[in-house]
């Protein structure tokens, strides 16, 4: 197992690196630049200025120099100053605003999974009854909803018909609860749907049969034996659904005014922002292949079948 | 119980690749070809929620041609008489901030997302079909090479892989298809390729290959067709997530241009004007959220139809 968490942690360098390098030549490949940017309100320099700005960012070295660079600096967790955000340096912004959208993207997980898990073992004991129907039917709901469409319709629901919650801010933990679940009724139908077939698969086994046969209530034996082992393969959605998680955030912070990183995903790329696109692209790659190794050692932990 | 024991008992025995040996074991007849797919017309045909799906996408399709014979006003000119209406007769959805009537940008939304959702697809298949094929037949180098190469772009979260060219490419409607072909193939690719690395040690392929069959015959008429049913299914799945992303891009801004209107830009715009205009943002998110429904029952229905083991 060791050799294995090894093994991963040295494959996470070539692939950081291709991200990285993709990346990169996506944004030197394409036309414009960031010295005459997209984004709105832009200053037309002269070309004099233009020609000094591109030294003084080393925009004028060649690509394969600058890219060395980079990545030399990178490893020392130096991602440069934001071409946008002229004062700051990326990792000054990266560390006020991770922390934000990783505790949002927590809640929601948590959220997802406890309500998902619990949806699905409703589902697959009451199956083809009403209580079944309304599970699948939220699940799919949430699964096939885009989660800004999702928001609107929070928003209108619980805001302004029901004025439970405000419509945005970050300010109390009244704020967080639409953000959240927003952000969690998506991967919470998918891991509802998944729990439920993988339960439905269970209890049909010869074991559960069994420990019917031999008198067990009907409680223990869903929550013991079944959902034991319909959960394995659920641990396995949990790495895709770091991702839409972490992109699903983007859309739900901007709705709900969180100030998390989802901000910069689009405000960088649009401004042509190369320092804060590779750092962002990065974290989110480095963060979604470490969860995934996390997942996959889980995995092995809870099912003995499994040896790396 | 006595039931559904063999239900589980056939689950066991090679799902997804049982059914395409059927229908390929005799190739020259027609009446078993055409079997699998008819019983998964009848199948798909028998349950309601799909054939309402794919009623509501059929309906879409057809606003989204006749857009121009529907829709009761221009979706770009303004009336600066008559901004923010609430709904009312004359407008039956309301009217936006430049007074243009908001169930025509709607009715022409429709032509944008239909138009994503298939055209998106159809580069997919081209790039992802033929690269899962060359990587699971050919095998070898050329195949790790390729797995490495798709590896790589699988760590990519493809919505922000997306967001990333678009901003570089700039918004438009074929940006967005380059967009989303560009990112898209991954996931079909590595579907082709691991039907393609088990089709192809099937006896019926052998029989083929001893009979002197050349690698293209091999390929397109042996393999692919067996590898079609998984292919048919992804693409279903393709295309209401091509919608999603063109409506995703075009809420940041970064899909497609204004003035032409599209679902999600609708939503993006008039976000802010919620509590004050909330007919502008709701009446194309629900527009959104049936499109998504519709496609995802008709998806799910498909699925069940081709491989009815799955479910």
């Amino acid at each position: 197992m060791l050799r294995y968490t090894v093994y991963r942690l040295l494959w996470l360098v070539p692939t950081l690196l291709a991200m990285a390098l993709v990346t990169f030549l996506v944004m030197h490949a394409t036309p414009g630049s960031p010295l005459d940017p997209v984004a709105q309100d832009a200053n037309p320099l002269s070309p004099e200025a233009q020609k000094n700005l591109a030294e003084a960012y080393g925009l004028d070295k060649p690509l394969y120099e600058q890219f060395g660079l980079f990545v030399g600096k990178a490893i020392r967790g130096d991602f440069g100053q934001s071409f946008v955000y002229k004062t700051r340096t990326v990792s000054e912004i990266l560390v006020e605003t991770f922390p934000i959208s990783l505790f949002l993207g927590s809640m929601a997980l948590a959220i997802a999974v406890a309500g998902g898990v619990a949806l699905g073992i409703l589902a697959a004991v009451y199956q083809n009854r009403s209580w079944d129907y309304l599970c699948v039917s939220l699940a799919t709901l949430g699964v096939s909803v885009p989660n800004f469409v999702l928001a609107v319709f929070m928003i209108v629901l619980f805001s302004f018909v029901i004025p439970l919650f405000p419509t945005g801010g970050w300010g109390s933990p009244r704020d967080w609860v639409l953000p959240a679940v927003t952000l969690a009724l998506g991967p919470l139908g998918i891991i509802a749907r998944f729990t439920r077939s993988s339960m439905v698969e269970v209890i049909r086994s010869d074991y559960i049969r069994t420990a019917r046969a031999k008198g067990l209530a009907e409680q223990p034996v869903v929550l013991k034996h079944v959902l034991k082992n319909a959960l394995i393969p659920v641990v396995t959605l949990l790495g895709p659904m770091f991702a839409a998680v972490g992109t699903g955030s983007f859309f739900v912070e901007s709705i709900f005014r969180v100030p998390g990183m989802g901000r910069f995903f689009v405000l960088s790329m649009t401004g042509r922002d190369y320092p804060m696109i590779m750092a962002v692209v990065l974290i989110y790659g480095a963060f979604l292949a470490l969860m995934n190794l996390v997942v996959d050692l889980t995995y092995g932990v809870i099912d003995p079948r499994i040896r790396y | 119980m006595a039931l559904s024991t063999p239900a589980s008992d056939t689950s066991l025995s090679t799902p997804g690749s049982s059914a395409p040996i059927g229908a390929l074991a005799s190739p020259g007849t027609e009446l078993r070809g055409s079997s699998l797919w008819r019983d998964a017309w009848r199948r798909l045909i028998r349950n309601k929620l799909a054939v309402a799906g794919g009623l509501t996408v059929l309906l879409l399709c057809l606003v989204a041609v006749f857009a121009d014979f529907i829709a009761p006003y221009s979706y770009t000119k303004p009336n600066f008489g008559r901004i923010y209406e609430f709904p009312s007769r004359d407008f039956p959805l309301g009217t936006d901030q430049l007074g243009r009537d908001v169930l025509s940008r709607m009715i022409y939304g429709a032509r944008v997302s239909m138009l994503v959702g298939l055209g998106a697809q159809v580069i997919v298949v081209l790039i992802g079909v033929p690269i899962g094929l060359i990587s699971g037949f050919l095998g070898g180098r050329v195949d790790l090479f390729l797995t490495r190469f798709v590896d790589v772009m699988y760590a990519f979260p493809q919505l922000l892989f997306v967001i990333l060219v678009m901003s570089m490419l700039g918004a438009g409607l074929t940006n967005i298809f380059i967009a989303i072909g560009f990112t898209g193939w991954v996931r079909i690719a590595r579907l082709t390729r691991a039907q393609v690395l088990s089709l192809k040690e099937m006896e019926f392929v052998e029989g083929a290959r001893a009979l002197g069959a050349g690698v293209f015959r091999q390929v397109t008429r042996h393999i692919l067709p067996g590898a079609l049913t998984p292919i048919v299914v992804c693409v279903t799945f393709g295309i209401p997530e091509a919608i999603f992303t063109e409506a995703a891009l075009s809420f940041i801004g970064v899909g497609i241009n204004p003035p032409t209107p599209s679902w999600g830009q609708m939503v993006g715009e008039n976000q802010q004007f919620l509590r004050s205009y909330w007919y502008l943002c709701v009446f194309p998110s629900i527009a959104i959220a049936v499109t998504m429904l519709s496609f995802t029952f008709f998806g799910d229905g498909v699925r069940d139809a081709l491989d009815p083991k799955m479910k």
